[in-house]
Parts: C-alpha cells; sequence; structure tokens
C-alpha cells in the first residue's frame, strides 16, 4: 500500500507543485478559481483520455508518438507560460495597485487565466495520465488490488494537500513581491519544462545534435527521490544534463526576460505621455 | 504578440514534423517484462550507438520502462511493446527501472 501511495504522491506532487504556483501567480484576479477549475478538470478528463489511448499514441510516429506528445505538451506549456509572464510584465503593477487600493479582486485579466489554466490542464493531462494507468493496473491485477487502490487514493489526497500547502507557503509572501516572485518561479519553471521537452525529443530522435552529458550530481541529489523530483518540475533539476539541455535552458530563461522586458517598456511610455 | 506566440507554434510543429524521416537502427533487441521482472535482466549494446530496443510488457498491468541514466522515459500499457532508443553511449553499465513495479522490475544495458 505504501509504495502505491509513493508513486502516486510522486506523480501528483509535480502537478500539484504548478497548480500551487499559478493559483498564487493569480491571486486577486476574477474568476480564476473557475479557470483552474476548469482547467484541472479537462486534465482530468485528458488523462483518462490518454490513458485510453496510451498504446496506440506510443505506436504513433515509428514508436516515438509518446515522446512526441510529451514534448508537444511541454512546449506548448512553455508558450503559454511565457505568454502568462509577459502580460503581467505589463499589467502586473497595475493589479497589484488595485489590489492594494480595493482590497479586493481586479476585473482585468482573463487573456492569462486562458494560458494558466491551460498550463494547469497540460500539467494535470501529463502526471494525472500515469496516476490513471497505475491505478487501472491494480485493478485490473484484481485480488492483491483493494489495499493497493487504497494507497494510490491516499497517495492523490497527499498530493493534494501538499498542493495547498504550496499554495498557502506562497500565500506568505507579501503582496508587493507576490508577482516578482511568482513570475520568477513560472520563468525556471518554464525552463525546466523546455529542457524535459528536449530531453523527449531527443527520446523520438528529432534532436540529436550536442547531446553529450554535461555533468553528473546524482550523488549530491537523485533525481529519483521526490525532493530531487520536486527540484526537477520547480526549476528543471537533472542529474546528468545534456548540453543541448543546459543551451535549451538558458535561452528559454533569456527569451522569457527579452519577452517581459519588451512587454514591460511600451506601457511605461504610454503613461508618461499621458501625464 | 500573438504573431509571435502563432511564429513560435508553427516553427515547433514544424520541428515535430521532420522527425518522421529518422533512420532506423539494425536488429531490435527485445526485452520482456513478466510479474514485473525483465527478461533478458541485462543486455548488451555498442558504444557510441544509438540502439534501438523492444520492450514487450506481457503483463496485464502497465508499467513504466525508464533509466535516469539513459535519459528514457516510457509508459508501457499492459500486453503490448513500446520502442525506446538509447544512446550513444559511453562504455559502463546503465541501469533501468520499471517505475511502477521498483522492487522487482530491475535491469542492466552494458554498453561495450
Amino acid at each position: 500500500m505504501l509504495g502505491a501511495l509513493i508513486i502516486v504522491f510522486r506523480e501528483v506532487i509535480e502537478a500539484g507543485l504548478i497548480v500551487g504556483i499559478v493559483m498564487a501567480a493569480t491571486r486577486g484576479v476574477t474568476g480564476r478559481g473557475r479557470m483552474i477549475a476548469l482547467g484541472t478538470g479537462a486534465g482530468v478528463l485528458g488523462s483518462a483520455i490518454v490513458a485510453i489511448f496510451a498504446g496506440a499514441i506510443s505506436e504513433a510516429f515509428q514508436g516515438s508518438g509518446q515522446e512526441l506528445f510529451n514534448a508537444a505538451v511541454l512546449g506548448i506549456a512553455v508558450l503559454m507560460l511565457m505568454w502568462h509572464n509577459a502580460w503581467m510584465a505589463r499589467h502586473g503593477r497595475e493589479i497589484a495597485m488595485e489590489m492594494k487600493e480595493v482590497g479586493t479582486a481586479v476585473s482585468e485579466g482573463t487573456r492569462p487565466l486562458t494560458a494558466l489554466a491551460v498550463v494547469v490542464g497540460l500539467a494535470v493531462l501529463r502526471e494525472g495520465s500515469e496516476v490513471v494507468l497505475f491505478l487501472y493496473g491494480i485493478m485490473a491485477s484484481g485480488t492483491s488490488g483493494s489495499s493497493l487502490l487504497l494507497g494510490g487514493v491516499l497517495g492523490v489526497g497527499a498530493g493534494v494537500a501538499f498542493t495547498a500547502l504550496t499554495y498557502f507557503g506562497l500565500l506568505a509572501i507579501p503582496n508587493r513581491h507576490i508577482f516578482s516572485v511568482t513570475s520568477w518561479l513560472i520563468a525556471l519553471l518554464a525552463a525546466g519544462m523546455a529542457a524535459q521537452a528536449v530531453q523527449y525529443l531527443h527520446a523520438a530522435g528529432t534532436v540529436v545534435a550536442l547531446d553529450r552529458t554535461l555533468w553528473d550530481t546524482s550523488w549530491l541529489l537523485s533525481e529519483g527521490s521526490i525532493p530531487g523530483r520536486m527540484f526537477h518540475t520547480l526549476i528543471g533539476y537533472t542529474e546528468q544534463p545534456t548540453e543541448m539541455q543546459l543551451i535549451v535552458y538558458v535561452g528559454t530563461l533569456f527569451a522569457m526576460f527579452l519577452l517581459m522586458r519588451v512587454a514591460r517598456y511600451s506601457p511605461a511610455k504610454d503613461k508618461r505621455v499621458a501625464a | 504578440m500573438s504573431i509571435v506566440l502563432w511564429a513560435a507554434a508553427l516553427a515547433f510543429t514544424a520541428t515535430l514534423m521532420v522527425s518522421v524521416g529518422e533512420s532506423r537502427a539494425d536488429e531490435p533487441i527485445v526485452i520482456t517484462i513478466k510479474n514485473h521482472k525483465f527478461t533478458p535482466a541485462e543486455v548488451k549494446i555498442p558504444a557510441g550507438k544509438r540502439v534501438e530496443l523492444t520492450v514487450v510488457n506481457d503483463d496485464p498491468t502497465p508499467e513504466e520502462f525508464e533509466s535516469k541514466t539513459m535519459k528514457v522515459e516510457k509508459v508501457i500499457p499492459g500486453k503490448s511493446k513500446a520502442t525506446v532508443r538509447v544512446g550513444p553511449l559511453d562504455k559502463g553499465r546503465y541501469n533501468f527501472f520499471g517505475e511502477f513495479n521498483e522492487a522487482t522490475a530491475q535491469g542492466f544495458v552494458v554498453v561495450e
């Protein structure tokens, strides 16, 4: 039972960390609860669908379907996170100011909510499909299944509790810092996802250049351990990164900050003219 | 803004499309999962080459074929098979395992 609990918990916290960060990043934005619920719901539904078609997905593209699917899911999530951060760079200050003045919800912000709802949905989809397959496997194996199933369900519960912990932990950050902290978290999240996507493309045989391993820090922090997996999700920690992964990681961070820079400039100028 | 996004999305899709025309490796090596164990539990492959492993899951339950050192991670549904491509690798012993049954599902790829 404990084994099943840990396996499911590991998968759920990976999605949970992302959901927690997204919830903190949209604090004070109207309708975010509904959007996040919608994203999560779609993700759970999608997980079941992906799990059902796991065999077909796997066999597509000469057996590289699953890798390409994962890379595409991660790639879209990266684009959505970039979009969100660029949007926040432009409007974040206004939202923070309004939050201070009115102390309640802000009406603006349907656009980044869409992007983040997609990110939540994709995160749940990716980890969820593995949980669904795992739990289905337990049920299919019959006899000894019930205690394992209980472990799995407890694992989901523990993962959800962990998500709440992430969220409330981030809420402890004072209002005026929250957007810069979540922007950083989202930037690192996106860079990690991009580096992971590259590894999937490598496994699929799409991107095979610069695949030499740069270093090995498995002695310091194993990627298989729970802290290792958390850092893997949060900042893209990889115990043996390749040259290409490092380039993509740094490149994504750079692109993210460039985009935020560009987004930030124009409204400031407009305001100065208006004043 | 949205144009940039679309362009990026298109470029990404294009990258995915290119993958289809990849050349295949020679004889595939077959590893079978039965009762949450790998047979053979050790396979030999040449160094510095990309090698295709066919992993057959004979169990009714799904398994995730995973290796940190070879950087592969693949879910294989019950009663089905999957292709896993590894390498090029340096000489050495590389561990792989079944994530859903880590206690029993362990194996090695020996690179010579």
